[in-house]
Formats: C-alpha cells, structure tokens, sequence
C-alpha cells in the first residue's frame, strides 16, 4: 500500500519548549489514522506541521511524496488542492453564507458553471446532513455543530484525497457524533479518503480509526491497531482506555 | 493518458465515452460540448465510462444531472460502469441528491427596502444606545453610594493604558499645532505690522479650542477604539458571559473604570496639550516674528485671562465621557462574528469624534451667550 504520510524524526521546538522530540508515523492510503495523547502533547502541533501552518524543527515530512519542508509555493498550491482540512470550529469564513463558504474553493480553483457549482454545493450539504434551506446563512447564525458539518462540507468540496480532522467530533450531539463517524466510514468507502484526525472521542475512536498513534512524552509511545492497545504499559492509554469496555 | 470525450450520434442512439477523468477540472469543458450537440431527435442515451479511471463526486453529480435532464425528455438513458465503485459513487450522489431541495436564492432587496431597513436599524441604534445610557447612570449611582465599590485598581490601569501612554503622542501632536497654527498666521500678522498679536491668537485658540480638541481625537482615535475592539473580543469568546455568570457586572468591572479614567485624565492630557502647543508657538514666533520668549511671556500674562484656559479644561471631562462611553457601547454591540469587532470599531472612532465636535458647538454657544 501507498504511503501518504511519511513523518521521520521530526522535532518542534516552541522557544525553549520542546514539543516533539523525535517522532515517526506513517499513514497509509485509505487509512483512518488517529492521533491521540494527552492535552498538550502536540498532536493538533503535528497536525498543523502537516499541513503546513507551522515549521519543524528538524526532521522531514512527506505528505503525498512531497517533503513539506523543502517544498516550493507551486507544488505547496497543488499540494493544497489534495487535501481538505476541517478545524476543530469550523473556521468558516464568517463574511460569507455557508454556500459561499463551500462554493469559494470551486469557484477559485475550477473553471466550473454557477449551475454545476450550485449542483456540487448542494450534494456536499446533502452529504454532511445539513438542510438546503441553511445555505444562505451566515455563520454566526448556526450552531457549533452545524458549524462543523459546513466546515466539512468545504473542506470536501474539491474531493480531496487526503482529510484532516481536528477533534471532529467534539462539541456535537452524540446523535450527530455518530452520524458523523458513519459519514467518515462512508465516504472512506466512497470516495477512497485517506483520513487524519485528532480526537478525544471514545466511541468514535473504536468506530472509525484502522491505525492510531499516542504521543506521549514528546514520542510516540504506540503505533499500530486498536487491539493490542490495552496491553501498553502508558499512563494515558491506561487511564483513557481504561474509562470503558 | 487524458483523452477528449467521444460523442457518437447515430440516427436516435447518442453515445457518450467519457475521457479517463471525469473530475471538477474537467467537467466544464464536457458540459460545453454536450451542449453543443443536437439532442431533440434522441431517444437513447449511452453514458460510457468505460476509460473513466477517475470519477469524483464533482464528476457524479454531472452524470446525474445528464441522467436526469434526458429523462425527462423520455430518452432512454444507460450508464455503462466499469466497476462497483463508480456506481457506489453515483449511488451515494443520487441518494444525496434526491434527499435535499434545491437550494434556495440568495435574497435580493431592492432600493427602498434597503433604505428602510436601514433607517429603522440607526433608529434602533439610538434606542438601544439610550438604554445603555440608562443603564451606565443606575449602575453608577449604585456604585458612586459607597466608596468601597470604586474599583481603584482597574482605574489606575486604565489611567495607565489610556493616558499615561498617550503623553508622548499628545505632546507631539499638539507641539506641531502650535507650529503650524503660529507659521501660517505668522506671514497674515506680518503683513499689517500686527506681530505681537500673535500671542493673543495663540493663547486663545489653543487654550479654548484646538487643545481641547486635538487631545480629544488622539484619545478617541487610541483609547476609544482600543475600548471598543477589546470588549468586542472579550464579548466574542463568552468572557462578558462568564463575568456574569460568576456575579461581577462588567458595568462595575470594565465599563466605570474606563469612563472614570478618562473622565480624569483628560483634563489633565489637555492642559498638556496647552503646554505643548502654546510652547510650539512660542518657538515659531520667536524665530520668524523676531518676539523672544520673555517678551512672549509678558505679553500673555497681559493679554490671555486665565478663564480661557478654564474653559478648555472644563469641556475635557465631558469628552471623555463620549469617547469613553462610545467605544464600550460599541464594543458591547459587537455580534458573535469576527467581522463586526472591526466594524464596530471603526463605528466607534467616527461617532466619538462626531460626538465631540457636537458637544464642542454646543459649549462654543452656550459660552458665548454666558459671556465668558
């Protein structure tokens, strides 16, 4: 299988802070890879290594086969168009409608009709859960949780090969959690995603991820599947999947 | 590799073969060119997809739509799949399709309703503004009976951060209208031989009206606008609910302390302003009008009565209070999005300034019928 993700020995430092000191990982295509921890272990810091937000220290990452910190402003555009990224409140853009905000991608990157974007914007609501009537509003006007299906609405809006997920499903119902997790699971089997996410989430964990890696003490203390898990000798793993089942 | 779209008409039988991708980049120049054929005498419809190695969703919803369009023209509409997952993913795409309504229009308004909405908005403003008014005054004198409430502290910072810091722009600011004002009336007075009554000028100009007023607009251009944006913030991550929540009235904690500072220190920042301007003057006429400080000195103790110097004194509280309250209202007005932190700050610095020079006028008329 085709590797997505490639991390080798990264290092981040915030000022004299050390955040990650010598991390592997590596995802696979089609995977749903989680990254857990305890707070403030740096896994949303990876996240942002990933997709270019922020700087490593030393280390190489290679997302989709290219290293992201040698990477040029061309290949970085094309790179962005591959992936979509949902922040953990949506981040929409809260001058424009949801409509807007999940037609911006389309109308910027594609040379597609206002009828045929129209078409797309409304699949993706359809495909998220969200109704068509709350297309003309505004962000400040929804809920947290509707927040959150708008911004995966966009972030999937190019089909992206590769998702990222920031605590997706924190702050929502645990109906719609679970309708969530589904969604992910659907549109893995859909659409081929490979996904990358950060959560908190219990249920969701067991229900969606194939692969999870615990950073803990600056390291990742565990990669692998949720099976053999329990059997780590890790304070966080103990307590955190301990809690249930 | 890619591969233009075939379409195939013969006699009633249209047989599309789409290239390898049928993807967002593609699809808009398959959908000019699907136009272009002649689709009244079709009865069946062939969708190939047999090359197609990439098809997004993007891709599906076009091959819906076709589907769609053609059966309602009763063509007789067949979609050769290469493999399951195209299918899946039309399947996912139809499911999706059927279940939402069309989305609805973005609304349009039209002149007139735009104008009323409008004015009853700036109406509603006003209202909503008198009631904080009235709110500020009970929470005040519930806060001025005891002493103890007065939250020394936060004054004191506030004293700081808008006043003690502004010294140094205040200075300059009013330095250079002293400058400016004394250069350009220096060449008029030289004219008519009247140079010494440049001190006149200056003192009484400056003591009544430019002091007070350029203070004024630094203050509300620095301290109003920081008033409005931080409380803005403060109101979008639930800060002025949590203070509520846990009993503190953010009258008491973030509102009184500011007006109360400023409603100090603006006196103060204008008779600085004074100094500084008449001193700026002093230093022009000495060097184009040829009349040195002292002579400068003795002319002004003669000539400038020290109710000017009142007078400007005295409009300073009432500044701040504008300023003061104009930048917290309009922070408190701020909405749960991003974007109206900058507009209500924006608001705020054009309202406190036009609320000054208001307040400016109506002190001008009223001391000019008391006679002072």
């Amino acid at each position: 299988m085709q590797q997505i993700i490639e991390v080798r020995d990264v290092h981040t430092v915030f000022g004299e802070k050390v955040v990650h000191n010598g991390l592997n990982l590596s995802v696979n295509e089609g995977e749903i890879y989680g990254l857990l921890g305890p707070s403030g272990c740096g896994k949303t810091t990876l996240m942002r290594e990933m997709v270019l937000l922020q700087q490593i220290a030393s280390g190489s990452i290679r997302v989709l086969g290219k290293d992201v910190s040698k990477i040029n402003e061309d290949e970085a555009q094309a790179l962005r168009r591959q992936w979509g990224v949902l922040f953990q409140f949506g981040a929409l853009f809260s001058s424009l409608t949801l409509k807007e905000n999940i037609a911006l991608p389309l109308i910027e990157y594609t040379s597609l009709s206002q009828k045929m974007i129209d078409e797309i914007v409304r699949f993706k609501i359809a495909l998220v859960g969200l109704k068509a009537e709350d297309a003309n509003l505004y962000p400040s006007e929804i809920s947290g949780g509707m927040k959150k299906k708008a911004g995966l609405a966009r972030a999937l809006a190019m089909d992206p090969k590769l998702l990222f997920l920031d605590e997706p499903t924190s702050g929502l119902d645990p109906i719609s959690a679970r309708e969530f997790d589904r969604l992910i699971l659907q549109l893995r089997e859909m659409l081929g995603l490979t996904i990358v996410m950060v959560s908190h989430d219990l249920d969701s964990i067991y229900a969606t991820l194939d692969k999870v890696a615990i950073i803990e003490n600056k390291k990742i203390a565990y990669e692998g599947s949720l099976d053999a898990i329990k059997s780590l000798q890790s304070d966080f793993v103990q307590n955190f999947f301990g809690m249930k089942r | 590799m890619y591969k233009e779209v075939d379409i195939n008409l013969q006699n009633d039988t249209l047989r599309i073969k789409f290239p390898t991708e049928l993807t967002l980049y593609t699809i808009s120049s398959l959908e000019k060119k699907i136009a272009e054929t002649q689709k009244n005498i079709i009865t069946k419809l062939f969708l190939d997809l047999d090359s197609v190695d990439f098809l997004d969703t993007a891709g599906a919803i076009f091959l819906h739509n076709l589907k769609e369009d053609f059966s309602k023209k009763d063509v007789d509409v067949t979609i050769l799949f290469r493999d399951d997952s195209q299918q899946a993913t039309l399947d996912l795409v139809e499911k999706n399709m059927h279940k939402s309504a069309a989305l609805p229009k973005s609304p349009e308004h039209n002149i007139l309703r735009v104008i009323g909405e409008s004015t009853y908005k700036s109406y509603q403003g006003f209202i909503s503004f008198l009631s904080f008014f009235g709110e500020l005054f009970s929470s005040k004198l519930r806060y001025i009976i005891s002493l103890k409430n007065i939250r020394f502290k936060e004054i004191a910072f506030e004293i700081n951060e808008s006043a003690i810091k502004a010294i140094g722009i205040i200075a300059l600011t009013s330095f250079l209208i002293g400058v400016v004002v004394a250069y350009q009336s220096a060449y008029q007075l030289k004219l008519y031989g009247a140079n010494i009554f440049i001190v006149d000028m200056l003192g009484i100009s400056i003591f009544r009206e430019l002091a007070p007023l350029i203070t004024a607009i630094v203050i509300a251009g620095r301290s109003g606008s920081a008033y409005a944006a931080q409380i803005g913030a403060m109101k979008i991550t639930q800060e002025l609910d949590a203070m509520k929540t846990m009993g503190f009235e953010p009258f008491a904690f973030l509102v009184l302390p500011r007006i109360i500072a400023l409603i100090i220190t603006m006196p103060l920042l204008i008779f600085l302003a004074d100094i500084m301007g008449i001193f700026g003057g002093m230093i022009v006429s000495h060097i184009d009008l040829h009349i040195t400080p002292s002579l400068f000195m003795e002319r002004f103790r003669e000539v400038v009565a020290v109710k000017h110097l009142y007078v400007g004194l005295v409009k300073g509280p009432f500044f701040a209070f504008l300023i003061a309250t104009i930048g917290i209202y309009r922070g408190l007005m701020v909405k749960d999005d991003t974007q109206s932190i900058g507009f209500n700050t924006t608001k705020s610095v054009v309202e406190s300034i036009f609320a000054v020079i208001v307040c400016d006028a109506l002190f001008s008329i009223a001391f000019t019928n008391l006679g002072i």
